[in-house]
C-alpha cells in the first residue's frame, strides 16, 4: 500500500451532502473481478455525458482544465454512504485521490480508505467551506495535508487539527498491510479461540 | 454495571485491545456474494493467504445471477458470467459452502442467512455487502464491510474494529393498520436525516418492536445502514428462539439447550446507558413513501412532496433543488397524484414470505394497471416454495405481475436489467439513489403493501384504501 506522510495537491469541492459510492462508482462500471481498471468509472454519473458512455460531461468539476491532477476532495456530510462497494475507494486511489476532506463519512466507505492508502479527514462543514473559498487558481492554491502532525494547511496557511485512530495513522504512515499487522497476533487469536469454543460450543 | 445489548456482544468477542476504542474482535460467521465475495475471494488466493476456517464462510450467488425463469450463469450484466463463474471456482477451491444456482436453498445473502439459521443471537457476522445490519434482526452483531476486511476476517477470523457509538430508537405505541417496519424505518430516516445515527450500533426496541414478527425486525433492521448506522440490533425473545428452532444450520440437542440459556441473557440491562436515544410514538403515522434520492426525502403517502425546510444549509438545499429536478417533481406537489411506469416487490428489505402474503393480499381479484410493469421476485428459493404451496404465485401472475427466480434482481442496476430511462417505479427495496435501478430512474420506495396498492391504480397509492 502506498504510504502517506504529508501531501500537497489540487483540491476540488464536491459539496454536496450524501455523495454515496454509487454516484463515486455506479454499478455498471464494476466490470471485472478484479480491483483494478476502476478509475476511469470513477463518478461515471456526472462526469461523462450518458450512461456507459466516455464523453466527458464539460461542466463536471473534475474534467475541468483548472482541476486537472486533483488528489484531495472537499465535500460535506456522509460523504461514501450506501453500498459497501470497496470498488469506490480503488476507483478514487486510481484516479489519484489521496485525500478527501468532508465533514463526516459513511462508516464502511471510512474504512476502505486508509486500507487502501486514501487519508479521510473529518472537519467542520464551515472549515471546508473557507478552505474551498481560499483556493482561486486550482492548479497554484494547493491545500496541504500533514498527517504526520494531524493537520490540514489552507492556502492561506492556517492550520485545521484532524482526529485519526493511531491503528489508521500508523497503517498509513507506512503503508501496512492490516492482514499482515494482524496475522503477528496469532498466538492471541488461538488462546482466545481455545475459552471461546468452549463457553459458545454451538457456534462451533 | 449495567451493559447494553451491544455491549455485552462486543466483550464477548474481544480478542485484544489494540488502543482506545478499537479492538481485534472474533468473528463467528463470514458470508460472501458473487459480487464482491469473488474478489475477495480471488485477491486473498493470489497473495498466498488461505481460509483459516472454512466451515464458517458462507457464499451465494444473489447480486448479478439472472432472475428469469430457466437462468443459467449468464446474465445481462456485463461481464456477470465472469463474477459467477470465478466465485465458483474460487469457492471450491477454498472449500466454502456455495449456495449454487441451482441450490434448493439459494437466495439473497441476508434473506437465507436468518432463513438457514446461520446468522444466531449473539454471534458475530460480516459480508462484503452494507445490508448485512438486516441480521441483527436475531440479536446478533452483524455488520457490512469492505473486501478487503473481508479478507481479513477470511485469513484470521478477526477484524479490526473501531467501537461505534450506541444508540436506542424506541418505537412505542401502537402501529396503526397498513403500516409496517418499512414505513417505521423510513419515518426515523427522514425525520432524523439519513446522517441521524451516523457510525452508531443502533438498538431497536420499544413495544412496537416485540410485537413484530422477525421477518419485519429483519426489516427494520435492514435500513439501519440508510440511516449511516454501524449496524442495527434487536434483543432476542421468544420469537427468535421460536424462528431458529429446527433450521438448517441451528444448533441441536444439548447443544440448542445450552445456547438458549445464553440468548436469555442478551438484552440489555436495566439502566444501562446509550451515547443517545430517540423515541418515537408511532400511534398516528401514516405509511410513508420516498419522494427524492435519497431515503431522508421521505413522507406520508397522503402528503404533498415537502418544501425546502428554512432551516437546512446550503448544500442541503442543492440537494433538494436537485432531487425535485431528478425525480421530475415539484414541492406541494400530491404525492398520490405521481403516476408510476413500474412496481417491484423484492429485495433483502421486503421479499420474505410475510411481504409476499400481505402484498397478495391486496392483489387477490385485482389487476395491475395498464401500462404498469409489475415484478416479484421471493428473496430465496425457500420463499418461493412457500409461496407458490399457498398458491400466492397465482395471485400475483393473475393480478399482471412478473413472477421469478430469487436474487437482487432490479434492486440495483450493474449495466443490465433496469426499468429503463427516467422510467418512475415504486419499489419495496431500500435504496432510492440516483441510477440506482436503471439510467435516471426514479425511485420511491414503499412497504410491499404499498407496492401493491399503487401497482392497482397506476399511481402512488395509500394501501389503506385496500384493507
Ligand atoms: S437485494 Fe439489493 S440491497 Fe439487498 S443485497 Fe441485493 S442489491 Fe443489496
Amino acid at each position: 500500500m502506498k504510504k502517506l506522510v504529508t501531501h500537497q495537491g489540487v483540491t476540488a469541492p464536491l459539496l454536496r451532502t450524501n455523495i454515496d459510492t454509487d454516484a463515486i462508482i455506479p454499478s455498471r462500471e464494476m466490470k471485472l473481478v478484479s480491483k483494478k481498471g476502476l478509475g476511469e468509472g470513477l463518478f461515471a454519473g456526472w462526469r461523462y455525458t450518458e450512461a456507459g458512455g466516455r464523453t466527458p460531461n464539460p461542466d463536471f468539476i473534475l474534467n475541468k482544465e483548472a482541476y486537472k491532477n486533483t488528489s484531495i476532495l472537499l465535500s460535506s456530510k456522509n460523504f461514501g454512504c450506501g453500498s459497501s462497494r470497496e470498488h469506490a475507494v480503488w476507483a478514487l486511489a486510481e484516479y489519484g485521490i489521496r485525500v478527501i476532506i468532508a465533514s463526516s463519512f459513511g462508516a464502511i466507505f471510512y474504512g476502505n480508505c486508509t486500507r487502501n492508502g486514501i487519508l479521510p479527514v473529518v472537519l467542520p462543514d464551515e472549515v471546508i467551506v473557507e478552505l474551498a473559498a481560499q483556493i482561486e487558481d486550482p492548479q497554484k492554491d494547493k491545500v496541504t495535508v500533514d498527517l504526520a502532525e494531524k493537520v490540514v494547511i489552507s492556502v492561506k496557511g492556517e492550520k485545521h487539527p484532524f482526529i485519526i485512530s493511531k491503528g489508521c495513522r500508523e497503517m498509513l504512515l507506512e503503508g501496512l498491510d492490516q492482514i499482515g499487522v494482524t496475522m503477528r497476533q496469532g498466538a492471541d487469536i488461538v488462546n482466545f479461540e481455545s475459552l471461546y469454543s468452549k463457553r459458545r460450543s454451538w457456534l462451533y | 454495571m449495567a451493559k447494553t445489548l451491544f455491549d455485552k456482544l462486543w466483550t464477548d468477542h474481544e480478542v485484544a485491545v489494540l488502543e482506545d476504542n478499537v479492538s481485534l474482535l472474533y468473528i463467528d460467521r463470514i458470508f460472501l456474494h458473487e459480487r464482491t465475495g469473488s474478489i475477495a475471494l480471488e485477491s486473498l488466493a493470489s497473495d498466498d493467504r488461505v481460509v483459516r476456517n472454512p466451515e464458517k464462510v458462507f457464499c451465494t450467488m444473489d447480486h448479478i445471477v439472472d432472475t428469469h425463469t430457466g437462468r443459467t450463469d449468464e446474465t445481462l450484466v456485463p461481464g456477470g458470467k465472469q463474477f459467477i463463474q470465478s466465485t465458483r471456482a474460487a469457492s471450491k477451491a477454498a472449500g466454502i459452502k456455495l449456495f449454487d444456482i441451482t441450490d434448493p436453498w439459494q437466495g439473497i445473502a441476508h434473506v437465507i442467512s436468518p432463513e438457514l439459521g446461520i446468522v444466531q443471537p449473539g454471534c458475530t457476522l460480516i459480508c462484503p455487502d452494507s445490508h448485512t445490519c438486516s441480521q441483527g434482526a436475531l440479536g446478533a452483531l452483524a455488520w457490512g464491510v469492505g473486501s478487503s476486511e473481508a479478507e481479513h476476517a477470511m485469513a484470521t477470523n478477526t477484524l479490526v474494529v473501531k467501537r461505534p457509538n450506541t444508540m436506542r430508537v424506541n418505537f412505542t405505541g401502537k402501529l396503526p393498520s397498513g403500516l409496517t417496519a418499512k414505513d417505521l424505518i423510513l419515518h426515523l430516516i427522514s425525520k432524523y436525516g439519513a446522517a441521524g445515527g451516523s457510525g452508531c450500533a443502533i438498538e431497536f426496541a420499544g413495544e412496537v418492536v416485540e410485537n413484530l414478527s422477525i421477518e419485519a425486525r429483519l426489516t427494520l433492521c435492514n435500513m439501519a445502514v440508510e440511516f449511516s448506522a454501524f449496524t442495527g440490533l434487536i434483543a432476542p425473545d421468544q420469537k427468535t428462539i421460536e424462528y431458529l428452532q429446527g433450521k438448517q444450520y441451528a444448533p441441536t440437542g444439548d447443544k440448542w439447550l445450552e445456547a438458549n440459556k445464553y440468548w436469555a441473557t442478551l438484552s440489555t440491562d436495566a439502566g444501562a446507558v446509550f451515547d443517545k436515544e430517540i423515541t418515537i410514538i408511532c400511534d398516528d403515522l401514516s405509511p410513508v413513501v420516498t419522494w427524492g434520492t435519497s431515503p431522508q426525502h421521505a413522507c406520508g403517502v397522503t402528503d404533498n412532496v415537502p418544501s425546502i425546510p428554512f432551516t437546512v444549509d446550503a448544500n442541503e438545499k442543492a440537494s433538494y433543488a436537485r432531487a425535485y429536478q431528478y425525480m421530475d417533481l415539484h414541492a406541494e406537489q400530491l404525492i398520490e397524484s405521481l403516476s408510476i411506469d413500474a412496481a417491484f416487490i423484492g429485495s433483502c428489505t421486503n421479499s420474505r414470505i410475510s411481504d409476499l402474503r400481505e402484498a397478495a393480499g391486496i392483489l387477490k381479484g385485482r389487476k395491475v394497471a395498464e401500462g404498469v410493469n409489475a415484478i416479484c421476485v421471493p428473496g430465496s428459493k425457500e420463499v418461493k416454495r412457500m409461496a407458490e404451496k399457498e398458491g400466492l404465485d397465482k395471485i400475483f401472475i393473475d393480478a399482471g405481475f412478473e413472477w421469478r427466480e430469487p436474487g437482487c434482481s432490479m434492486c440495483f442496476f450493474a449495466g443490465g436489467e433496469n426499468f429503463g430511462f427516467r422510467k418512475r417505479v415504486i419499489s419495496s427495496t431500500n435504496r432510492n439513489f440516483e441510477g440506482r435501478q436503471g439510467p435516471e430512474t426514479r425511485s420511491h420506495l414503499a412497504s410491499p403493501i404499498t407496492v401493491a396498492a399503487s401497482a392497482i391504480t397506476g399511481k402512488i397509492t395509500d394501501p389503506r384504501k385496500f384493507l
